[in-house]
């Protein structure tokens, strides 16, 4: 029996396993249900950026606490924060719950879109995966 | 072996006994309200009423007994658990601390009347100076993670001495996680880098993130899946062309005694876990020692008062405390260390001698590729070759059949074994990594390889019911992260949160 993971048709990826959801000059940014189902429960998202900080591609914007380990999130794209989901301090298990919708975690301004053309495409991670399956 | 847990329905401490009972009877005279006005201040004094539990000794004694037998320690039983080196602690080392010139001196007695302590403290700087190979070391850090924080604080106090600002510390992605955590309580930025397939430092990576801001690069070796880190020359070479200081994480440090030192392999500060390599009691939160050792340009940064020895023209001797150095970082400790745990190594470094360190790192090496080679038909081996003290194992197959390396370890807890380390390191899933120490016995160690063989064979549903037989089945690991109570009076408050 092998898992699992669902992807998202609408988004790009990192080989690190967050995602970005683009809507028009900004996007929503989250971590896989791969990664979700790699950390395990969460028990805490610790938000490394404040609004309208200036971040850039590659850079932690947050931590994830799961029971098993604590990870660090990078960001898949440059620009500036515009939102945090603050309901994520409460109810940290919606990333486990749904990871590409309520459970986003940034919200930023892009600053350079050409950098979303770098990023991998639903199919491409779904390659990606069968990788690190194999591992 | 069948294994059974014992198991009470024991209540804390605090829920226990009334304020009637008590353990120790005072004479009246104690008691007298007069005696005490005469001899506490009335503005001092406690106004409303102690709140500690009222037992009886003999209830006392029961209690502890009791949740000593729901516990799990060392003289339990196997306790395989990677990177902590949870070797049998002798109990000679245990008698010797408990008599009564150790254990009955305090910290604050003139330096006269306890020569002997600082005497010893004095020789075991010396021992462990050979054996980490540097110039000076200092017993005073209270744990590994605060020998971590002193030693970042010295390497700190030497790049400001020489008028430099450097701020960052670098380490791998396979660090044990105090390295991270006392680069930021000593105020530096942690920079992580990727590592090789074989868990060793990936070189390019190093050198890209080595700059004029770097203050250290923290490294253990051999490294945590068990492989000596053969580059660690080049290593110090690049770390320090950079004026960056090379940290060694002792942890692994049983692996390599009497064979090498850290530094040999170019290490400026170097960290000794007595309770991994010493074989002094694993703290669990109570009295430990992280000693550190630098070398001759950092050693007038070491914490002080130092301890020194005086030899008086007459040819006697006197140990006196130094307090006045002035590149010194400050004090670290109240005092000079938690003392009774420097005596048991003193004694254990004694007892095993030069020769007999490096046979324990032997044995120690033995014993973790005799597992290795007997386990790793069982779950694959991530990368190929012998290993030092410790080797990690891939759980994956596990997975593959509904269950997970937790429930792995849940099993070893029903069969009497400490469940090993558990995802770490996080460079590939489900690792299980496994340190049999130099203590244990061939006996010992084939009954685990049978008790890895069944969890091997076993249907994903019996694995997820472990355990069975221990005092608690499986806890609720995220209710307990996501909830941490960690006093009584936070659990009292937390009752009454709940108590609809």
């Amino acid at each position: 029996m092998t898992e699992e993971f669902e992807i998202d048709n609408d988004l790009r990826y990192t080989k690190n396993h967050e995602w970005i959801r683009v809507e028009g000059v900004s996007g929503l940014v989250g971590v896989t249900d791969f990664a979700q189902k790699q950390l395990g429960d969460i028990t805490y998202i610790e938000f490394e950026v404040e609004e309208d900080d200036e971040v850039g591609a590659g850079e932690i914007f947050t931590t994830v606490e799961a029971v098993k380990a604590s990870e660090p999130c990078y960001l898949p794209a440059s620009g500036k924060i515009i939102e945090l989901n603050y309901e994520l301090e409460d109810e940290p298990e919606l990333v486990n719950k749904d990871p590409y919708r309520k459970g986003w975690m940034v919200k930023i301004e892009l600053t350079e879109p050409s950098q979303l053309e770098k990023l991998l495409s639903p199919a491409e991670y779904g390659e990606l995966l069968k990788e690190v399956e194999h591992q | 072996m069948a294994y059974r847990q014992a198991k009470y329905d024991e209540l804390l401490i605090f829920e226990m006994g009334c304020i009637e009972k008590q353990a120790a009877c005072f004479s009246q005279e104690c008691l007298d309200p007069t005696m005490i006005d005469k001899f506490i201040p009335k503005e001092i004094r406690k106004k409303d009423d102690i709140n500690i539990p009222g037992l009886t000794e003999v209830e006392i004694a029961r209690h502890y007994t009791r949740l000593s037998q729901m516990n799990w320690g060392v003289d339990s039983g196997f306790y395989p658990l990677g990177s902590c080196t949870m070797k049998y602690n002798p109990k000679f080392s245990e008698k010797m601390a408990s008599l009564e010139g150790f254990a009955l001196t305090h910290p604050m007695q003139p330096v006269d009347m306890v020569q002997g302590n600082l005497e010893l403290i004095y020789e075991l700087e010396k021992i462990l100076s050979v054996i980490g190979g540097i110039e000076a070391v200092t017993l005073q850090p209270a744990a590994g993670a605060h020998g971590e924080f002193t030693g970042l604080l010295i390497a700190r106090a030497f790049h400001e001495a020489k008028g430099e600002e450097r701020d960052e510390v670098i380490l791998p992605d396979t660090a044990h996680g105090t390295n991270p955590a006392s680069g930021a309580m000593a105020g530096l930025k942690v920079i992580e880098i990727p590592s090789e397939g074989d868990g060793c430092v990936n070189i390019e990576a190093l050198e890209a993130a080595l700059s004029n801001r770097t203050c250290a690069f923290m490294l253990t070796n051999p490294n945590t899946l068990g492989i000596f880190e053969r580059r660690v020359r080049e290593i110090a070479e690049k770390v320090h062309a950079h004026g960056a200081l090379l940290y060694y994480d002792g942890a692994n440090l049983n692996a390599v005694m009497g064979k090498t030192t850290p530094g040999k392999m170019g290490f400026d500060i170097v960290h000794f876990n007595l309770h991994k390599t010493f074989g002094t009691p694993h703290g669990g939160g109570g009295p430990g020692a992280g000693p550190i050792g630098v070398t001759k340009e950092l050693e007038k940064f070491l914490p002080v008062p130092r301890v020194l020895k005086l030899v008086k023209d007459d040819g006697s001797i006197k140990f006196d405390l130094h307090h006045k150095l002035p590149y010194t970082i400050g004090k670290i400790h109240g005092q000079l260390g938690n003392f009774l745990v420097l005596v048991k190594a003193y004694v254990y470094t004694l007892l095993v001698g030069g020769d007999g360190l490096e046979k324990v790192s032997e044995a120690a090496v033995m014993n973790s590729n005799y597992l290795k080679m007997k386990l790793e038909h069982l779950f694959p081996l991530p990368y190929p070759g012998l290993r030092k003290h410790e080797f990690v194992l891939n759980g994956s197959i596990l997975k593959k059949k509904g269950a997970s390396t937790l429930d792995a370890a849940k099993w070893l807890l029903d069969e009497g074994i400490h469940a090993p380390t558990i995802y770490f390191p996080q460079i590939f899933h489900e690792a299980i990594m496994i340190e049999p120490t130099e203590t244990e016995t061939i006996e010992e160690m084939n009954r685990f390889v049978e008790v890895m063989k069944a969890i091997a064979e076993a249907d994903a549903e019996e694995l997820r019911k472990c355990p069975q037989n221990t005092t608690r089945k499986r806890l609720d690991e995220t209710f307990a992260a996501k909830n941490m109570i960690f006093t009584y009076r936070a659990l009292r408050d937390w009752r009454e949160r709940n108590a609809d």
